[in-house]
């Protein structure tokens, strides 16, 4: 790693932490959440929940949260205001490219994802018994190939964004559907068929399947990892298509 | 030789062309300034120096390299500092410049600079937080930390009071005095006269005058005012016979002469003579700015 990218990620990494709301949201919120959850469901195993506790159905439905939250509601909004506001312009004068400025930030908001998978899969194993993931490898691969469509969707976001408040707008109006399919409000398990059907095909859905699945010790579907796969190499094309640097 | 030379550039923008036809040369070690009114295609044509923008026409060249074809190279020589490019409000001053001279392979001392720019209170503020000026002062600090030989400013003191324009100018005299060769965009005459050793005047696309600031005012030829009131009766005919009078007007009891050459001189000995004593006299001369409304028919 050159110094010039070194001193750039430090520096991004610094104002992620200055700004909080990526923090907030990103990394605190899903473990409350998953505390909150798993105190309400208890040690009960439920029938309808595929036999799990609720505690245990929610943790990869949190983790998909936690990488949503920063790909498409905190990451979108900071690139549109550094091109509204001509940061990325600037930096495009200097011998270093503003690429590496998106770089930066998607390196660094994924790291915070991580955090919270791994904070998120701590809390489950210490308060309410859940397993850590036995297909440990079909785990990482899920959550790579989970990352990689949700930065490349939040990437596309701030790509078309043209300030920070309309990325802002287009992240949140984007994340609250695919929570949805993810299972938020009605886990998968208990969808209707036809609904899951159509989960299976959201990032979202797809990503919280083959955690799930991963966890308890499958290999995800192909299915689920090729949706993700498609989803990644989609909006990572639209993205480096229509990224404009002011 | 020169440092930069561009000729017959041309750029167009969706069928209208910003630029239509724009050459001139900047010697090392000066301050040459880009004046015109706004729209008249100065950004865009310090874009095109920058590499910034693709040229439809004409030829560039900075310190002998192609923006287009050498700007790796380029980039390393030439410090920008662009109109509305900012940094994010949360940034400190020392990280802004420690981050902006990670960018270069041969940079300045940073601290050093941020000193010299008056910042070294401000080293641990946010961006966000700094008056105009000094934004002003951390955007020249960052245009030069990486020891640039060439240095662009675009619309430097816009929305600076009087005192802050004053000492960014103090600022620019010091940087030449380095050896940067700095190209100065600007539409405040005064700063132009200030600075610069030459101008090119820039009016729809085209270069319409290059010179220095004085050779410009005297190029344009300019009528010269004078102003009095006269302490006795004054015939118009006693003025407007002499050869330097072009005309003679009245405002009430002000009397306005117009007139080339030493009018002042033509106009003070023939009223001495007949024993009137020119009260009040005021004498206009031709500023750059008339030299720049004669140019471009229009005011800044």
């Amino acid at each position: 790693m050159s110094s010039a990218t070194a001193t750039l990620t430090r520096i991004e990494a610094r104002l992620f932490l200055r700004e909080r709301a990526g923090l907030i949201w990103g990394l605190a919120f899903p473990a409350i959440l998953l505390i909150i959850l798993g105190a309400l469901g208890g040690k009960k195993h439920d029938k309808d929940l595929d036999g799990l506790t609720l505690a245990a159905t929610y943790v990869p439905i949190v983790i998909a949260f936690s990488i949503a939250m920063l790909a498409l509601n905190a990451m979108p909004p900071v690139l549109g205001s550094y091109r509204e506001r001509g940061v990325l312009r600037r930096m495009s004068t200097t011998p270093v490219p503003p690429s590496r400025l998106l770089a930066a930030q998607v390196a660094i908001n994924v790291v915070v994802a991580a955090i919270a998978t791994v904070l998120v899969l701590i809390i489950g194993r210490i308060a309410f018994d859940v397993a850590l993931p036995r297909q440990a490898g079909g785990f990482l691969l899920a959550f790579g190939l989970a990352a990689a469509g949700l930065f490349a969707i939040g990437l596309t976001i701030a790509a078309l964004a043209p300030t920070g408040k309309a990325a802002n707008a287009a992240g949140a109006i984007t994340f609250f559907p695919m929570m949805f399919f993810a299972g938020l409000w009605v886990p998968r398990a208990v969808m209707p068929d036809a609904l899951r059907h159509v989960s299976d095909f959201t990032p979202m859905g797809a990503a919280v399947q083959a955690l799930q699945d991963s966890a308890r010790g499958h290999f995800p579907h192909a299915l689920h990892l090729a949706v993700l796969a498609v989803y990644a190499v989609g909006f990572t094309v639209a993205a480096t298509r229509l990224f404009r640097w002011e | 030789m020169p440092v930069i030379e561009v000729t017959n550039l041309r750029k167009n923008y969706g069928g209208h062309d910003a630029v239509r036809d724009v050459s001139f040369s900047v010697e090392p070690g000066e301050i040459f300034g880009i004046l015109g009114p706004n729209g008249a295609g100065k950004t865009t044509t310090v874009e095109c120096l920058a590499g910034l923008r693709h040229p439809d026409g004409g030829r560039i060249r900075v310190l002998g390299l192609d923006p287009q074809r050498d700007h790796e190279q380029l980039r390393q020589l030439v410090g920008i500092q662009l109109q509305e490019s900012q940094l994010p409000d949360n940034i400190q001053v020392d990280e802004a410049l420690e981050l902006y001279a990670s960018f270069y392979q041969d940079p300045a001392d940073w601290r050093a600079l941020r000193d010299a720019l008056g910042l070294s209170s401000k080293r641990t503020a946010r961006f966000g937080k700094l008056s105009g000026g000094q934004k002003q002062r951390l955007s020249i600090a960052l245009a030069l930390v990486g020891n640039p030989k060439v240095a662009i400013l675009d619309e430097l003191t816009t929305g600076l009071d009087p005192a802050a324009r004053r000492e960014t100018w103090d600022l620019i005299e010091g940087v030449r005095e380095r050896g940067v060769t700095i190209v100065l965009v600007t539409h405040f005459m005064q700063e132009a006269e200030h600075l610069c050793e030459r101008v090119a005047v820039i009016d729809t696309g085209r270069v319409v005058a290059v010179g220095s600031p004085a050779g410009l005012v005297t190029r344009v030829d300019a009528e010269q005012r004078l102003r009095f009131y006269p302490s006795a009766d004054l015939h118009d005919r006693l003025l407007t016979d002499l050869p330097q009078v072009t005309a003679v007007t009245r405002h009430g009891q002000q009397v306005l002469v117009t007139g080339t050459g030493d009018v002042l001189g033509a106009v003070t000995s023939v009223l001495a003579r007949a024993g009137i004593v020119a009260e009040q006299l005021r004498v206009e001369q031709t500023s750059l700015d008339d030299a720049f409304i004669a140019l471009t028919g229009q005011e800044i």
